[in-house]
């Protein structure tokens, strides 16, 4: 991390805000985390919790609350960046006297925890916010879908519906009007699918979670077969300080198309790994080199990878793009949730492919072929492209087949499983031919494509390496040159860290 | 609560009871006890820290917890916050640590500052 340290007078910064990590970040999701005592409800109102459910409920219609939801931009924070005010809006305006109000904290984005941080740091903006969007709708009943493996989430989850039933700020007339709204949770077991939303609700309605296809759509006929609107919980966390606010307000935070900000959990190689939350239009550049502190041990950035499993990534020649929901597409990623995966100059592209596409066969429910087999074949042509057996012709394939799955597959797990493949072909294809052609892995990362060589004129035949090598594969005379047999080496790495004289190389 | 107004009246109480410092209490230990803070962590500097204010007869501490603040790698985090606001972010702290903070910060009014943010971090 740099400090802001004033040189002159020598100061130590001692509190945290005042560091360069927080000088770029706006925070409105995050604002109470890290701040207020998430088990004590009194902390909540101090900042004005409850207050935009209180002037909702008292002073606006709920036309006026979807207006307010419309004017402000708002988008779905889970992955595809619906607008929220719209999504409501259908749900309003879809005829039945039962409906829902269901929020997405299933999460599954390997490596995304914001949700996670927004439930355990400040549950009750979720349930306040949820609460306004049923009074928007015209609900009484919510469910919060959380994944069983956070099990902190859950508890400080349930002490808060508790406090809240207690207070009187849900359940029957709320605040003394004819508004009564309850709040159910339910566990789920932790597959990604069961993010997807129809899976989700099918899930909550204690079925096996597998997707339907749309239409349908939920706003119509969702959760037990009423019209239900699902968000995502960072979604929800932007409501009650848009009523409090104004539309206005939020909207002129971010950028023209997108709106607000985005909380973004940043992990692999930078410096400071976390969560933060930036402005809409903020550069790749400001995340990774002002607010994360940049690449360690002066490696250089390769790529960031957006959108995890269902994402793409973005290369370093790209790294001024401003992060906006289409800006992202256009070059071939995605906002997704909030993954942030910084890779450098280490990181074989093909590699990150295959570990994502692993990702998604383990995840695919099974229900329909094109994702069942077809990221299966995927998986399968990258294997063998990392092993060294790649054909010029499996690139083609591999072209070919996620161009049938994205446009066959019946959820979005599918339809997305394609994009990582697809994003590094588009900026690393010369690192697939490398790895086809050359039989070279240029990171030097898949195994099966590289060598540990002993270079004869630095080698001082110290046998220091012969030594530790596990499988004993390498062989000299004292003060002459050693060699690695090639056949029985395994790759391990051993005798290039044990060697002092730099006399073994990777290639 | 039957009322906007009702809602409205607890938060002036709650707040102006924050700032009256019932019961002479003027400082804030706050521990970060997010899956990231208790996973470095934080249940022991928190009962650390519980511990070492009770033994001490210290009377002006409010120890409480809260989530994460977002710098993850460093926890477990620990902030105390003085009557005026003034916050000192204590970093990747342990027991001891936080025994040390007890008895020089808290007790003693000297900030410990090898472990703070600033010291640890740069
Ligand atoms: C396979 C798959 C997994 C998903 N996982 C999540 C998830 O973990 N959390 C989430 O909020 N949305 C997830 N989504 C997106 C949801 O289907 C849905 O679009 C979202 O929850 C809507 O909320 P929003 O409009 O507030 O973003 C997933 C979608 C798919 C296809
Ligand atoms: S696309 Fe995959 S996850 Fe979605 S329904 Fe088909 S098999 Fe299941
Ligand atoms: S990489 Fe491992 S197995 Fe191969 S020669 Fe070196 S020590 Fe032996
Ligand atoms: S450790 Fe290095 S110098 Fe010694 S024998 Fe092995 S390669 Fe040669």
């Amino acid at each position: 991390m740099q400090i802001e340290n004033n040189k002159e007078q020598n100061v130590l910064v001692v509190d945290a805000r005042k560091t360069d990590f927080f000088k770029k970040q706006v925070r409105i999701a995050l604002r109470n985390c890290g701040k207020i005592n998430p088990e004590n409800i009194d902390e909540y109102i101090a900042e004005d919790g409850y207050e935009a459910l209180g002037r909702v409920i008292t002073t606006m219609t709920p036309e006026e609350v979807i207006d307010v939801m419309l004017k402000s931009g708002l988008r779905g924070r889970g992955g595809a960046g619906f607008p929220t005010g719209r999504k409501w809006d259908f749900a309003r305006k879809s005829v039945s006297d039962k409906k829902y109000v269901c929020c997405n904290a299933d999460e599954g984005d390997p490596g995304a925890f914001m949700d996670r941080s927004v439930l355990e740091g400040d549950p009750h903006v979720v349930l306040e916010a949820m609460a306004i969007a049923g009074y928007a709708i015209g609900s009484d009943q919510g469910y919060i879908y959380v994944r069983a493996e956070y099990p902190i989430a859950v508890k400080r989850l349930e002490i808060a519906i508790k406090q809240a039933k207690e207070y009187g700020l849900l359940g029957k007339n709320i605040l003394g009007t004819n508004f009564s709204f309850d709040i159910e949770l339910r566990l789920g077991a932790g597959a990604f699918v069961c993010g997807e939303e129809t899976a989700l609700m099918t899930s909550i309605e204690g079925h096996r979670g597998e997707p339907r296809p749309r239409p349908p759509f939920p706003a119509v006929k969702g959760l037990f077969k009423q019209p239900t609107i699902l968000n995502n919980v960072e979604t929800y966390a932007n409501v009650p300080r848009i009523i409090l606010n104004g539309a206005e307000w939020f909207a002129n935070i971010g950028a023209e198309r997108s709106k607000g900000t985005k909380v973004f959990a940043v992990g692999g190689k930078i410096k400071n790994t976390g969560l933060v939350e930036i402005p809409m239009g903020t550069t790749l550049r400001e995340v990774i080199e002002e607010i994360g502190g940049g690449i360690p041990n002066g490696k250089k950035f390769k790529a960031a990878q957006t959108g995890g499993p269902s994402g793409g990534c973005i290369p370093a020649s790209l790294i001024d793009t401003p992060i906006e929901y289409d800006t992202l597409i256009e070059i071939g990623s995605m906002m997704g949730s909030g993954g942030l995966i910084v890779m450098d100059e280490d990181t074989c592209m093909v590699d990150l492919a295959k570990f994502f596409l692993s990702f998604t066969v383990e995840e695919s429910c099974g229900k329909c072929p094109p994702c069942r087999i077809g990221t299966k074949r995927m998986y399968d042509i990258l294997e063998k492209i990392t092993s060294g057996r790649g054909e010029l012709s499996d690139i083609d394939d591999l072209y070919a087949l996620a161009s049938a799955i994205k446009n066959s597959a019946l959820c979005g797990l599918g339809q997305t499983a394609p994009n990582p493949v697809l994003s590094t072909l588009r900026y690393f294809k010369d690192e697939y031919i490398a790895h086809v052609v050359d039989k070279k892995c240029p990171a030097g990362v898949c195994k099966n494509l590289l060598q540990y060589k002993i270079i004869a004129d630095k080698c001082r035949g110290c046998s220091a390496c012969a030594r530790k090598c596990p499988v004993n594969c390498i062989s000299g005379e004292i003060k002459k040159p050693f060699v690695i047999d090639q056949s029985k080496c395994i790759k391990c790495g051993t005798c290039m860290e044990t060697c002092k004289f730099g006399a073994i190389v990777k290639e | 609560m039957k009322s906007l107004e009702e809602l409205r009246a607890l938060k002036s109480k709650i707040r102006s009871e924050m700032e009256l410092k019932e019961g002479g209490v003027d400082t804030r230990v706050v521990v970060g006890m997010a899956t990231c803070g208790i996973a470095a962590g934080a249940r022991p500097v928190m009962n650390a820290i519980v511990e070492g204010v009770a033994n001490r007869g210290i009377k002006n501490v409010q120890v409480t917890m809260t989530g994460c603040m977002g710098l993850c790698r460093l926890e477990p985090i620990v902030e105390v916050i003085d009557k005026d606001g003034n916050i000192v972010t204590y970093v990747e702290m342990n027991a001891e640590k936080a025994a040390k903070v007890v008895e020089e910060h808290l007790a003693g009014g000297r900030i410990v500052s090898e472990y703070t943010i600033g010291a640890v971090a740069q």
